[in-house]
């Protein structure tokens, strides 16, 4: 089967899981608990997404523990994004020296 | 109008950075596997999503049947119908049809958080303006892996396997702190997602993801329901 087949079903199917719910959902939720579920959903889906895959990321557990590390403090004190992903690749990198 | 572009614009930055070195592993990833850079950008540029992307470029090595491909992009990247169900709870009224086919195009785990994490109502421009630039970081990330990444040190491009990771961190841990209720949710999902990682292992990966999020996040919403204000304040 040709590459652009699976290219197109690919990207069909991420755009429907996307647009369906955004576009014709209009009502406001009045279910406090459905809106609390959707409130906690995204946390709980990046934790899940990280923990444990995290520890797989870089192909060795002693690097992978070092960025984990690096960036969980950063992020404990609140610096943007960028900085966090990054010092933690740079942790893992370093680690890299001493195993 | 414009200033809600810009505004977005300056909020996708530190978003467009991030996916730049990620989409660059996915590239370097994308032609190992053996497609041409070519079908690794359009990819890119038609899902802008990193696990669905990555499981469909192992489905297309393999020579996978497109039912693989279907139900694998709607376990892996269900979370984002979720994103988009709680992000309609928040959008300005010029949000019209049209601008929601549009803009639902980039509701990424990042753009979503970000957006999510605003006090006023989302409005279209704000979207676009973000959207723009992470679509810029991410496709031409991806460019420059799938064209340039053999060329890297080994020890570099698996170091940058993490970013993505380390990104997520960075979303969750600061919200934690301020409260106790995302908090607990956090170390629910994590401990589940272990749990299928060691224990219950048949469950597949796309799967286990969902599960985790669903189990934490209902505790969530049984423990400690959120107030009508609250999604505003965080």
């Amino acid at each position: 089967m040709s590459v652009a087949v699976y290219i197109i079903v690919m990207a069909l199917v991420t755009y429907l899981i996307r647009m369906i719910p955004f576009a014709f959902f209009r009502k406001k939720i009045k279910s406090r608990f459905f809106r609390s579920f959707l409130y906690y959903i995204p946390y709980a889906v990046l934790s899940a997404m990280t923990i444990p895959a995290i520890f797989y990321s870089t192909g060795s557990l002693v690097t992978a523990v070092a960025g984990t590390v690096a960036a969980v403090i950063l992020a404990y004190f609140g610096l943007p994004l960028i900085v966090v992903a990054l010092a933690a690749a740079a942790a893992a990198f370093a680690a890299g020296f001493f195993i | 109008m414009s200033r809600h572009f810009l505004r977005g614009m300056s909020h996708g930055i530190p978003i467009a950075l991030g996916y730049l070195s990620v989409s660059f592993g996915f590239g370097i990833m994308a032609v190992r596997a053996g497609l041409t850079p070519l079908a690794a950008t359009i990819i890119s540029a038609s899902n802008l999503t990193s696990a669905g992307q990555a499981a469909g470029v192992d489905i297309i090595a393999a020579s996978g049947a497109l039912i693989e491909m279907i139900l694998v992009q709607l376990t892996i990247n269900v979370r984002y119908s979720l994103m988009a169900l709680s992000l309609s709870q928040k959008l300005d009224k010029s949000f019209t049809a049209p601008h929601r086919f549009a803009a639902s195009y980039g509701i990424t785990d990042e753009i979503f958080a970000v957006c999510s994490a605003q006090a006023e109502p989302i409005t279209p421009y704000y979207m676009y303006g973000m959207i723009l630039v992470a679509f810029v970081g991410w496709v031409s990330g991806t460019a420059l892996g799938a064209a340039a990444g053999q060329l890297l040190p080994a020890a570099v491009s698996s170091a940058l396997g993490i970013v993505l990771y380390g990104m997520f961190l960075a979303i969750i841990i600061p919200p934690s702190r301020k409260q106790k209720s995302v908090l607990i949710v956090v170390l629910a999902a994590a401990a589940v997602s272990i749990l299928f990682r060691y224990v219950i292992t048949a469950v597949s990966g796309g799967f286990a993801v969902i599960i985790s999020a669903v189990i934490a996040s209902v505790i969530g919403a049984l423990l400690f329901p959120v107030k009508d204000e609250e999604e505003a304040e965080t």
